[in-house]
């Protein structure tokens, strides 16, 4: 066995643990360090196929921000997991027997699997000579697939357009920050000196 | 570039007004501008959709190496989804108004959510397939929630949200699955790979496709969310959710089952047959122990939209012109009647109950009489022109071989009948009750008579949406 082919089991079987277990853990934080395991584990399979800005970004962008934040939120917010849990156990028998049927269908429908003709080399997308992978990624993003990266961009408007519209209240019994106002204080005005005589008080 | 920009210029206007509005909405008015939005949005929508259709003669084009398509069948379903939008929006707006819950970026969100489903509809490609799914439903999900003091407002935008994002698992996994069998997003490239016989790669990427797609039409069984999220969102967004979304989800059934699937018709055509069948049935026993008319029309959406797989089930051109015949028909009667659900109420709070119906043709007869054409043509009786919608689907089925379905097309819309036609027993033969309020809005009123006298003039030529429909479906068959 090659190295690759030991990282790539390595790799794979860090990477179902960590999902099995972020899954089944009791400890919602916990749940979120498997999260981050399966994460690297998914950036180094990247990194066996060659593409390492993706495996960076997974690790910059899911590992270091989005897991990060997820934790914050898992410790602020106080829900009762167990509860939740318990209420999963009630449908459990019926989740398993689908599961089971469904990974019976697809044990059956991948041990016959065949592919079209001309798909491999049609799926094979090589880094242009003299190109480095990231310049690669980047002319797919903005020439062939400019319309889908547009597309994007307009899904986090719309993100970004629902979150303000459903969860930002305009209050008016609070006191905002007035930065004008602020910078124009006239300290002269704000501040009055007073001679204190001693045992006489104010 | 420039001539693949050409092809996508009215998503380009759209997104670029909703961007352009969603700032001068920011830095002026915020909400006081909504009412404004909302009248130059639907504006915009019908300008697009004369140009759209206007452009009808342009033949087939394609952008972005045949990501994106711009023919017959995509400018008919624009055309439908366009006007549905606007009518819809404008429909709402004095009732969103009065309520407070008129935000300014209503609009734009529905705008963007329009751009989705023009992008769906001309989808050549599984991800730009995915990429308008999302954009649409995301927007939809946001809206439907926009009612946020309320429990059962958030209630119904957080079930779709959830339930959605699980569909569209459904249907990544099966777009994995097909792009590992045949090498390829492109619809063009799968329906080269298939090749006369599907491969158990394809066939099982085609069924989870079709079940994230069933999801977002709501056929049985993946119809679950849609009693509760239609009851739970404002009405005027339930009025949106039951027009142009279903149009441009069934046209996406249609385009992919049609343009990716089309060599393994045989397959797809089991799928839609048994989809159909059993929303049929369930949307019409179901709805009968409803009383409140939003979770009633959300069960008539259901058997509604397995009429339309039944012409899709058919796999023939005429198939498809029935699909499309059916839901402009269908589009048209929803806006009537949300016009009138919307305008119903009573000292100012809006009143869903059908028994409040209760001998309505004595207080307004006009309005419930036009609501009587309405419903009596959402139930399929002849002559009016739902009854029409319903003979191409049936006449579509018996001539693809599917006379059984046919017969229990027939079958379910009897049993359908009867709750549309328990609303006209309220309105004329009721009890004496409480009286209803309903005239408060001019539009609702242009809105409902306008679609009722549609119900029955189109019985003469349907308005030419039959050579449209004809010369719309040829484009995608082929």
């Amino acid at each position: 066995m090659t190295i690759a082919a030991m990282s790539f089991y390595l790799f794979a079987v860090a990477l179902l643990t960590g999902g099995l277990f972020t899954v089944i853990s009791r400890n919602p934080v916990h749940s979120v360090l498997w999260l981050i395991l399966s994460f690297i584990s998914a950036a180094g399979l990247f990194v066996l196929l060659g593409a390492e800005f993706v495996a960076m970004l997974l690790i910059i962008v899911y590992v270091g921000a989005v897991a990060v934040l997820f934790l914050f939120v898992v410790m602020m917010l106080d829900v009762d997991f167990a509860e939740l849990k318990a209420e999963m156990a009630k449908y459990m028998p019926l989740a398993l027997l689908i599961g089971v049927i469904l990974l019976m269908q697809f044990g059956l429908a991948f041990g016959n699997w065949t592919m079209a003709d001309g798909a491999e080399a049609a799926r094979r997308s090589v880094t242009p000579e003299g190109v480095e992978n990231t310049a690669a990624l980047g002319m797919l993003l903005y020439d062939k697939y400019f319309i889908l990266f547009q597309l994007s961009g307009l899904i986090l408007l719309v993100a970004m357009i629902g979150a303000i519209v459903l969860t930002l209240r305009h209050r008016t019994d609070v006191k905002r920050q007035d930065v004008l106002a602020q910078m124009y204080r006239d300290p002269a005005k704000a501040m009055e000196l007073r001679d204190v005589k001693p045992g006489q008080g104010l | 570039m420039q001539a693949d920009l050409n092809v996508i210029l009215p998503e380009i206007v759209i997104s670029v007004y909703a961007i352009a509005a969603l700032l001068f909405g920011a830095y002026t008015g915020k909400d006081k501008m909504a009412g404004m939005l909302v009248w130059l949005t639907a504006a915009l929508f019908a300008v697009m959709a004369l140009w759209i259709g206007a452009s009808s003669g342009g033949g087939t084009r394609t952008a972005f190496d045949g990501m994106f398509n711009d023919d017959g069948f995509a400018r008919f379903a624009k055309v439908t989804i366009l006007l549905s939008a606007g009518a819809v929006l404008v429909l709402g707006q004095e009732y969103m108004a009065r309520r407070d819950i008129l935000r300014f970026e209503y609009p734009l969100l529905v705008a963007l959510a329009v751009v989705g489903m023009m992008v769906m509809v001309s989808a050549g490609d599984l991800m730009a397939l995915y990429m308008g799914l999302e954009l649409q439903s995301l927007a939809l999900y946001v809206v439907a929630s926009l009612r946020r003091d309320s429990a059962k407002s958030t209630e119904a935008g957080l079930k779709y949200f959830v339930l959605g994002a699980l569909s569209s698992g459904l249907l990544l996994y099966g777009a994995s699955l097909t792009y590992g069998y045949a090498g390829t997003t492109l619809f063009s490239g799968i329906i080269d790979a298939a090749d006369g016989q599907a491969p158990i790669g394809l066939l099982l990427g085609l069924v989870f496709v079709l079940a994230g797609l069933a999801f977002k039409i709501s056929a049985v069984p993946f119809h679950m969310w849609t009693p509760d999220v239609y009851e739970g969102a404002p009405t005027p967004i339930t009025a949106f959710f039951a027009t142009a979304p279903k149009v441009a989800a069934m046209a996406l059934v249609a385009r992919v089952v049609h343009d990716a699937f089309g060599e393994v018709v045989g397959d797809w055509q089991q799928v839609l047959a048994v989809l159909s069948l059993l929303s049929m049935f369930l949307g019409g026993i179901a709805a009968i122990g409803q009383t409140d008319i939003k979770r009633l029309m959300a069960y008539s959406s259901i058997a509604h939209m397995g009429y339309a797989l039944m012409g899709l089930a058919a796999g023939t051109v005429f198939g498809v012109q029935a699909m499309l015949i059916y839901m402009a028909i269908y589009v048209t009667m929803n806006v009537g009647t949300f016009a009138f659900i919307l305008s119903m109420e009573r000292d100012g709070q809006p009143v869903t109950d059908i028994r409040a119906l209760n001998m309505y043709s004595k207080a307004q007869p006009g309005r419930a009489l036009a609501m009587l054409i309405l419903l009596f043509s959402l139930a399929g009786v002849p002559p009016l022109l739902g009854f029409f919608g319903k003979l191409y689907v049936l006449r579509a089925a018996y001539e693809g071989g599917l006379a059984w379905l046919a017969v229990a097309g027939v079958i379910a819309s009897v049993i359908g009948a009867f709750y549309y036609l328990r609303i006209v027993f309220y309105m004329y033969f009721g009890e004496e009750g409480e009286t209803l309020e309903t005239g408060r809005s001019p539009v609702q009123w242009a809105f409902l008579m306008a679609s009722a006298a549609v119900m029955l003039l189109g019985i003469v030529n349907m308005f030419g949406v039959e050579t449209m429909a004809q010369a719309a479906a040829a484009t995608l068959v082929n």
